[in-house]
């Protein structure tokens, strides 16, 4: 008997056609726990690195947070893990909604899709019964009008569909996997497409059991209701229209223009109006007490949610006011485009235009007008039409292609992933670590345990130190203590800070939380949903297998390091582990790289930033260890990056 | 003696208020949970007895709790436009009906009806309202007073025809009380 999952996955291989539900060993998940871990070593196990991610021997996986689909609020996000086509690496990629929940009462923990369809095709899942069906006639089709039709074919409305749009089907970099109210961004789209899968629609009615069922209740209506009454969790977006943070401090246009005294009262009360004018109600995820999606209805569009910056990409990419997101954010996302990235590859397309890098002719019969030149690019992108064929590799391989200096418009990528449009002035040195080495693809899904700025009123300073509950070590508590500026602790502090708010992430994505109730909520006042001490109770209770601190850090560990291990048997190395060069205007490359040394060996990892023979052993990683070395990536002598003798001359 | 007495009642009543529903469904996992045996050992949506009628497309939001068992779909239905907004009548239903699977054990297909959630010892409120955070389900008792019928003594006569209809099915016994009824009126007339 297996609790909180099923201890089953799906398997698909679209080029023969056939279906299997596989029994997983359980001792995998007291290893991994489930999500990201668990697709982490699929991958690892079963994709070579010499496969091309566009290839059908890539795997697209669908991975339940081992929690998702319990009592447990809050817990509800599928990992979407591939090879990723845009840098070769891990793709990371998150889906909340209820797609989740639903793949485990149709009894999978995962679904692991391999192979090619002849021809596009969707999978439908009614519990044991699966069937690839053709959907030829689904070609071209926008993401609601899939999800209906796919709903009517199989006469169940109730069934959720996890579909790509047009962007997708052609292979677009930028292309997101839509669910209801839930995206998996950017990664797993253009591979879903490679594989011609236009959707998954799946509807479960299983049980999924609780190991300890009066506790495991108890301990979750409690946290329910304490995430309820939680300010700090949840979306303030959702609700707060005060956004000055990142109209007056983000950049606009292709990352390049801060408009440092653009808020106002006057505007705020007008786009207050706006939205509310046009909100239908927020709607939530499956099992969580927090609403984070506004629901809007904009005149001559489909309903659309947004969720978070997502309110603010397009209009900011553009120069324009929230009502252009709301015209055009409906089109973008029935296209099937991630609202992060997409908007920084249409600003950066007509930047080259403007530098006369790009001219007139690659856009023929564009509008002058700029939102109209969104929307001509949009459609441009999403079929591959003329210069959008080129666009749809992003930001960066749009640059390569292009080339004629568009590679210094390139300038606000990490490993080729459009990062957040942040421009700041003194470097961070805990978010220097966190944007050179975090292999999430955003500073969001690496940050947020630790708060980004220091509290200087003495008492003040006190109380949140009372509060605050969730800090792993008492050692942060005496760093929180003595910081004043932002960028200045000690390089251990700022290393492990780093440590811990990847930690939380990586559990999060293990478990199925969403990090708006954990990993990225405990920055702000310090009081977040889930820490690691209520999560080895939450597993314990849940699943019935006995977890501690320790125990759930190392899962952290495993999975950070299997996860590391994959992307440096495909070629990660220290050089690419670089913030974009004016991501401060201030920089210290000497001290940068100290700090990057320092980082490495106190994750034991080389001088290069590969894990160690003895790391990876200590992590019940040993298998990981050996392939390494057979793959000559180790040779299995390394020490970690102080004792490394390059180290050493850095210091000199 | 009067057949008909005053009677005060207790009606448990759910609120809904279906603007302020998120979609979450937490309504829906605390019934499953409650009503799993052994009691929370499991949740599964599809045994829920409440239901999230949603359809984010036309911004219908519709907790529906599960009534009677019908063995017949309706042979017509209602479309309501109600403030701009169209709901299929069925969206409102509680009725676990051959037209669609809610309210229907997955396993066996028996149908479910709510309960109001009974325990020995009573729970403060049913479990769907509990976990409802967003206030779009709030639980009300209120006190009714109602004129009942006093108790009515079944007769020989029905005893026996209830047999005939367990026996030859109620539609067979129609058939021959109204033939037997037309044969009485012929009788009549010629008489």
């Amino acid at each position: 008997m297996r609790y909180a999952e099923t201890g089953f996955q799906l398997e698909v291989d679209l080029s023969k056609g056939s279906i299997e539900k596989v029994e997983t060993d359980p001792r995998d998940t007291a290893l991994y726990l489930g999500g990201n871990g668990m697709n982490a070593k699929l991958l690892y196990d079963r994709v070579p690195p010499e496969t091309d991610p566009w290839s059908p021997d890539n795997l697209l996986i669908f991975g339940n947070g081992l929690l998702n689909g319990t009592c447990v609020p809050g817990a509800n996000r599928v990992s979407v893990n591939t090879i990723a086509p845009v840098n070769g690496f891990f793709g990371h990629s998150l889906m909340g909604g209820f797609f989740g929940a639903e793949m485990k009462m149709a009894g999978y923990d995962r679904i692991v899709i391999q192979g090619e369809a002849p021809d596009l095709v969707y999978l439908a899942i009614y519990n044991d019964k699966v069937e690839i069906r053709d959907a030829t006639h689904l070609r071209g089709k926008g993401m609601v009008d899939t999800q209906r039709s796919i709903q009517e074919e199989l006469n169940d409305r109730r069934a959720w569909v996890a579909a790509i749009g047009p962007a997708g089907e052609h292979r677009v970099i930028m292309a997101s996997i839509d669910c209801g109210n839930s995206s998996a961004a950017r990664t797993p789209g253009p591979v879903m497409g490679a594989k011609k899968l236009k959707a998954i629609a799946i509807r479960g009615t299983k049980d999924v059991y609780l190991a300890h069922p009066a506790e495991a209740w108890e301990m979750c209506s409690r946290l329910r209701k304490e995430l309820d009454a939680n300010p700090n969790v949840g979306d303030w977006m959702a609700t707060d229209e005060d956004d000055s943070f990142h109209h007056n401090n983000f950049s606009w246009g292709n990352a390049r223009v801060r408009r440092k005294t653009f808020w106002s009262d006057s505007l705020e009360e007008r786009w207050r109006n706006l939205k509310y004018d046009h909100m239908d109600r927020w709607t939530g995820c499956w099992n969580c007490p927090k609403a984070c999606h506004n629901l809007i209805s904009w005149p001559n569009r489909r309903k659309f949610s947004y969720k978070c910056y997502g309110k603010d990409t397009y209009h900011m990419a553009s120069f324009q006011e929230l009502d252009f997101t709301f015209e055009i954010l409906p089109v973008a996302m029935d296209l099937g485009f991630d609202s992060y990235s997409t908007p920084q590859v249409i600003a950066f397309a007509l930047e080259l235009l403007d530098a006369g890098i790009l001219t007139e002719k690659d856009f023929p019969g564009m509008p002058s007008d700029v939102r109209q030149r969104f929307y001509y690019l949009l459609h441009k992108i999403a079929f591959r039409e003329g210069i959008g064929d080129v666009l749809a590799y992003g930001t960066s391989g749009a640059a390569a292609i292009i080339g004629n200096g568009a590679e210094t418009f390139d300038h606000n990528t990490v490993k080729k992933f459009e990062q957040l449009p942040i421009k700041l002035g003194k470097l961070n040195p805990a978010y220097f670590l966190m944007i050179a080495t975090g292999e999430d693809m955003a500073i969001t899904q690496i940050e947020g345990s630790f708060p980004q700025d220091p509290i200087t009123d003495p008492e003040l300073k006190e109380e949140f130190i009372r509060k605050w509950v969730a800090v792993p070590d008492k050692k942060f508590h005496d760093w929180f203590r003595q910081w004043v500026k932002r960028d200045q602790l000690p390089d251990e502090a700022m290393v492990e800070i780093c440590d811990w708010n990847e930690c939380m992430h990586y559990l999060d994505d293990a478990l199925g939380l969403c990090g708006f109730v954990s990993s990225f909520r405990g920055q702000f006042g310090g009081t977040t949903g889930y820490h690691v001490w209520n999560m080895p109770q939450v597993i314990t209770h849940t699943t019935g297998i006995e977890f501690d601190k320790d125990r759930l850090w190392a899962c952290f560990q495993r999975n950070r390091n299997l996860i590391r291990a994959l992307n440096n048997r495909r070629g990660l190395r220290r050089h690419m582990e670089r913030p974009p060069e004016d991501h401060w205007a201030v920089r210290n490359e000497e001290y940068e790289q100290q700090l990057l040394t320092k980082y490495y060996d106190f994750k034991g990892w080389t001088f290069d930033g590969i894990p160690t023979k003895e790391t990876l052993e200590r992590l019940s990683l040993g298998y990981v260890a050996e392939d390494l070395i057979k793959r000559g990536v180790l040779n299995g002598n390394e020490v970690t990056a102080l004792k490394d003798p390059r180290a050493k001359k850095e210091k000199e | 003696m009067d057949s008909n007495r005053k009677k005060t009642k207790i009606v448990k009543e759910i609120r809904v208020d279906a603007k302020k529903c998120v979609g979450c469904k937490a309504c829906e996992i605390a019934c499953s949970a409650f009503h799993a045996v052994p009691k929370f050992s499991s949740v599964n949506t599809a045994r829920s007895r409440i239901m999230v009628v949603m359809d984010e497309m036309r911004d219908v939001f519709v907790p529906v709790r599960a009534g009677a068992y019908t063995e017949a779909e309706c042979n017509g239905r209602n479309r309501y436009v109600i403030e701009g907004k169209e709901y299929d009548e069925c969206t409102f239903c509680p009725a676990s009906c051959p037209s669609r699977d809610a309210f229907k054990e997955p396993d066996s297909g028996l149908p479910l009806k709510c309960d109001m959630c009974e325990s020995v010892p009573p729970l403060e409120k049913p479990m769907c309202v509990d976990a409802c955070t967003f206030g779009a389900l709030t639980y009300e008792e209120r006190e009714v007073v109602r004129t009942e019928a006093g108790e009515v003594k079944r007769e020989d006569m029905e005893i026996g025809l209830e047999q005939l209809v367990k026996k030859y099915g109620s539609k067979r016994v129609l058939d021959t009380l109204s033939r037997l009824q037309r044969l009485e009126h012929q009788g009549e007339r010629r008489g």
